[in-house]
């Protein structure tokens, strides 16, 4: 395999500096991307590793530095210059168009002559090329299947048929497995391989490090903005990449002593809606953080958001402190001290034009300002309290939401639920994609919260994070509860056996966990 | 040095859109100047108030309503539905007007409310909701008052134009400083005015942080209603009929005025001042076009093309501001 990857570079950048507005974002990087390789870019949140992936692929121009395509100087400063050059950019979300079909994707960035759009499309060729692309990457797509009620898994696969159809001689993939199953993103990794095989050249972004060392050829490391290191994957290993992230070298995790458990604070028993979950029980004590495992729309969101009273549950009860309650919406549920951090941080944690201290009040301005009035300097007194106490990363408590990265966003979603002064939180993924830093101080506060008696539920589909921080696991799979652990019963293999309802085939571990 | 002044200038710009519409109105004050001396004439200024608070006092209330996300095309019929609806119970129901002000006020708000309940409890989007009712609510007008103006309003309540306060300033005129003061006071300092903010910029976020989002959107829309009785009240006050036509096709006067406002027509930006400025820059333009005796249809474009430069200069400042 390895013989495939030429020595000469496909793709070359030199010195590229780019700054929106004044921050910097990307200082003076040096890449070289050679075909037939994976070459994984890493780096915290904010380091400038998708701003990079779009300057090659077209959507951001450099400021300053030049790209070479196979030795020529190359100006990309468009999508469609891109195209032209053989770069296609695989998005996180998949950029697809849901009312069309398959093949209408697929074949969305063609027609690009003047002329060639007002040709009328022949529809059987069409539908004849798609599925030879679709057979290619050895996918099951009906090429006349709406993308609309398509899995994300399934999208991104179009995107790849879409880059394909263009003959993209680069693929830029900005973690592209971030919302997959282990299932699907083992599926992906089988094609990707392939088409590195195929002579194709991958860049590859993703936060979880054991996918990175399992796929990559080379690693590119970006701190801030700057250029830290390219290795070969056999010549680094995930500390040495760490300590080149973050600059420090890092614990592996969090270490949690040993929790007492106090009274019950939230008992559900039998909870169900609809056909999303049913028969659902467990109970979080207090000091206590229980985690819940399982792949992606096992229905561990919909138990959450039943809980908080956003989709009410329609059968089963839920207890507070010992006592039956209903909790129809969300501000009863913050009545009862209940606290839940979404998953999905930017579209149902924030409000991103707001300011950090408008943010962070937001859950409890009726409690902070019972007449009404709101006072900002009380606000702003709040913010930085919380600003300091989850060393949050920004200039000013008055800045918008949307300025800062990912990390520091999730903290001030935390510290808008600790505002509420809650005793039971649900935190949904609260780690997902913020950078290992942020991530170890988000394990800390979890630990500091048990210690102050708090019940924590944490649904999370990063294994080891699961493992190392749980006291006790449940594991649901297909609207059920299918496993439940103790701390020390729980394992990778017997945790993934109750997620996919079967035992993994012989692997020791799983390859799709992270770091 | 020089370009950071202008981008720093831009970028503050940019913070507070309100200031364009300042610059608009002075803009709007010495075009209207120089196209006649009469334009200048104190009295005139303040006489010629009175007809477009009306679309102000609509004004405020939509900058709630669009502030959450919304839009209510119904205020203008509604007005004219309230006006007719007033008229009748005084003129042909005998009820002593005292009662029947307050009646029409209830009035309104109940028109409101039926607009809210089909957005928030149907979840229909309101920009269709209130499509219909406009129909809707003219149709009623017209059936009920056919072509006819009533008129039979009791002697106080004609003319609040002419009632002047101090001497010179127009009841009217006085009613919609009034109101702006109130709805500025709870849009920008109160918990209220942070919900409609929140609600505008991310309704979704705002239902996981517990806020009461279905009350608000339904209080914004009796608010919306409320003003259509006070505008309704006002209007029949000046002209001493009801007839079913009027106020016909203000609504694109006042999704106007909010939006030459600085109010970002998709919610969660803008402000009362904003509006207001807004509001007295296509006053005075009108009104020195009209003094000048440049035709209507020429007025139309005067302001259809300050419109889309207003909202072209704001959604640009917007993007640079955001780069």
């Amino acid at each position: 395999m390895r013989s495939t990857i030429s020595e000469r570079p496909l793709l070359q950048a030199r010195g590229i500096s780019k700054a929106f507005g004044v921050v910097r974002v990307l200082d003076e990087v040096d890449f070289d991307l050679r075909a037939g390789e994976v070459h994984s870019l890493l780096g915290e949140n904010g380091a400038g590793k998708s701003t990079l992936l779009k300057i090659f692929g077209g959507v951001h121009r450099a400021d300053q530095g030049e790209m070479l395509y196979r030795g020529e100087p190359a100006t990309v400063d468009h999508p469609q210059k891109a195209r032209e050059l053989g770069i296609a950019l695989i998005h996180q979300e998949p950029l697809t168009f849901p009312d069309l079909d398959v093949a209408e994707n697929i074949f969305l960035g063609h027609g690009t002559t003047w002329k060639s759009r007002f040709i009328p499309i022949k529809w059987k060729d069409r539908y004849r090329e798609a599925r030879r692309l679709l057979d290619e990457l050895g996918v099951r797509l009906d090429p006349r299947a709406r993308v609309h009620g398509l899995s994300t898994a399934d999208q991104q696969m179009v995107e790849m048929a879409g880059a394909l159809s263009q003959n993209a001689r680069i693929l830029l993939m900005d973690e592209p497995t971030a919302s997959l199953t282990p299932e699907e993103t083992r599926e992906l990794f089988r094609i990707v391989q392939r088409l590195r095989e195929q002579g194709t050249a991958i860049v590859f972004i993703s936060h979880r490090l054991e996918e990175v060392f399992s796929l990559s050829d080379r690693i590119t490391v970006l701190r801030d903005g700057k250029f830290v290191a390219t290795r070969r994957k056999e010549e680094t290993s995930i500390e040495e990449v760490i300590r080149m992230m973050v600059g420090r070298p890092l614990g592996k995790f969090y270490e949690r002593e040993e929790a007492i458990p106090g009274k019950t604070l939230l008992k559900v028993e039998s909870l169900g809606r609809g056909r999303r979950f049913s028969g659902v029980s467990f109970e979080v004590r207090a000091g206590e953080i229980v985690g819940m495992a399982g792949l992606v729309g096992a229905g561990r969101t919909d138990v959450a958001s039943a809980i908080f009273g956003i989709r009410p549950a329609d059968t089963g009860k839920i207890e507070i402190r010992g006592e039956a309650v209903r909790i129809d919406n969300p501000a009863q549920a913050i009545r009862l001290k209940l606290a839940y951090v979404p998953e999905d941080r930017q579209h149902h944690g924030l409000v991103l034009p707001f300011s950090v201290a408008g943010n962070v009040t937001m859950a409890s301005l009726r409690r902070l300002f019972p007449r009404g009035w709101l006072r900002p300097p009380r606000e702003r007194e709040l913010a930085e309290d919380y600003r300091t106490r989850l060393s949050i990363n920004l200039r000013d408590t008055s800045q918008p939401v949307w300025e800062l990265s990912g990390g520091n966003q999730q903290k001030v979603v935390l510290s808008k639920w600790l505002i509420t002064e809650p005793e039971i939180l649900i935190l949904d993924e609260p780690t997902r994609g913020i950078d290992v830093g942020a991530k170890q101080e988000v394990h800390h506060l979890m630990g500091e919260l048990c210690r102050q008696g708090k019940a924590v539920l944490m649904i999370s589909s990063d294994l080891p994070e699961v493992l190392a921080l749980s006291d006790r696991i449940l594991v649901m799979r297909e609207g059920r509860l299918t496993g439940h652990f103790r701390r020390e019963e729980a394992t990778a293999e017997n945790v993934m056996a109750a997620a996919t309802g079967q035992p993994l085939p012989g692997e020791k571990g799983t390859p799709v966990s992270s770091g | 040095m020089k370009a950071s002044f202008w981008r720093r200038l831009l970028s503050g710009v940019a913070r507070y859109p309100e200031w364009v519409t300042f610059l608009f109105l002075v803009a709007a004050f010495v075009v209207s100047a120089r196209l006649s001396p009469f334009f200048l004439d104190v009295f005139y200024i303040f006489d010629s108030t009175s007809y477009y608070v009306e679309i102000g006092i609509l004004a405020l209330a939509m900058t709630f309503v669009i502030i959450t996300g919304n839009i209510d095309l119904s205020v203008a019929s509604g007005l004219a539905l309230v006006a007719v609806v007033t008229a009748m119970l005084h003129v042909q129901l005998g009820l002593p007007m005292e009662i029947v002000i307050v009646l029409s006020l209830g009035f309104g708000a109940l028109l409101g409310l039926f607009n809210g309940l089909l957005v928030v409890k149907l979840g229909l989007p309101s920009l269709a909701v209130t499509l219909g009712t406009l129909a809707l609510f003219r149709g009623a007008a017209q059936i009920l008052a056919g072509d006819h103006s009533i008129s039979g309003f009791p002697e106080w309540f004609i003319g609040a134009d002419f009632v002047r306060v101090g001497g010179i300033v127009p009841l009217p005129l006085i009613v919609f400083i009034g109101l702006a003061v109130i709805f500025g006071l709870m849009l920008h300092k109160t918990v209220f005015g942070r919900y409609l903010y929140a609600i505008g910029a991310n309704e979704m976020a705002a239902r996981y942080a517990g806020l009461p989002v279905d009350r608000v959107k339904l209080a914004v829309f009796v608010v919306s209603g409320l003003m259509m009785s006070v505008g309704a009240l006002l209007k029949v006050s000046r002209l001493s009929v009801a007839r079913y036509d009027l106020a016909m096709g203000w609504e694109l006067a006042v999704v106007t005025t909010v939006v030459l406002g600085g109010v970002h027509i998709y919610g969660g930006r803008g402000g009362i001042i904003g509006v207001v400025l807004a509001l007295f820059v296509i006053g005075f333009l009108r009104t020195g076009m009209g003094v000048a005796n440049i035709p209507q249809e020429n007025q139309l474009v005067v302001i259809g093309l300050l419109l889309l430069v207003a909202v072209g200069l704001g959604i640009l400042l917007e993007r640079f501001r955001r780069n």
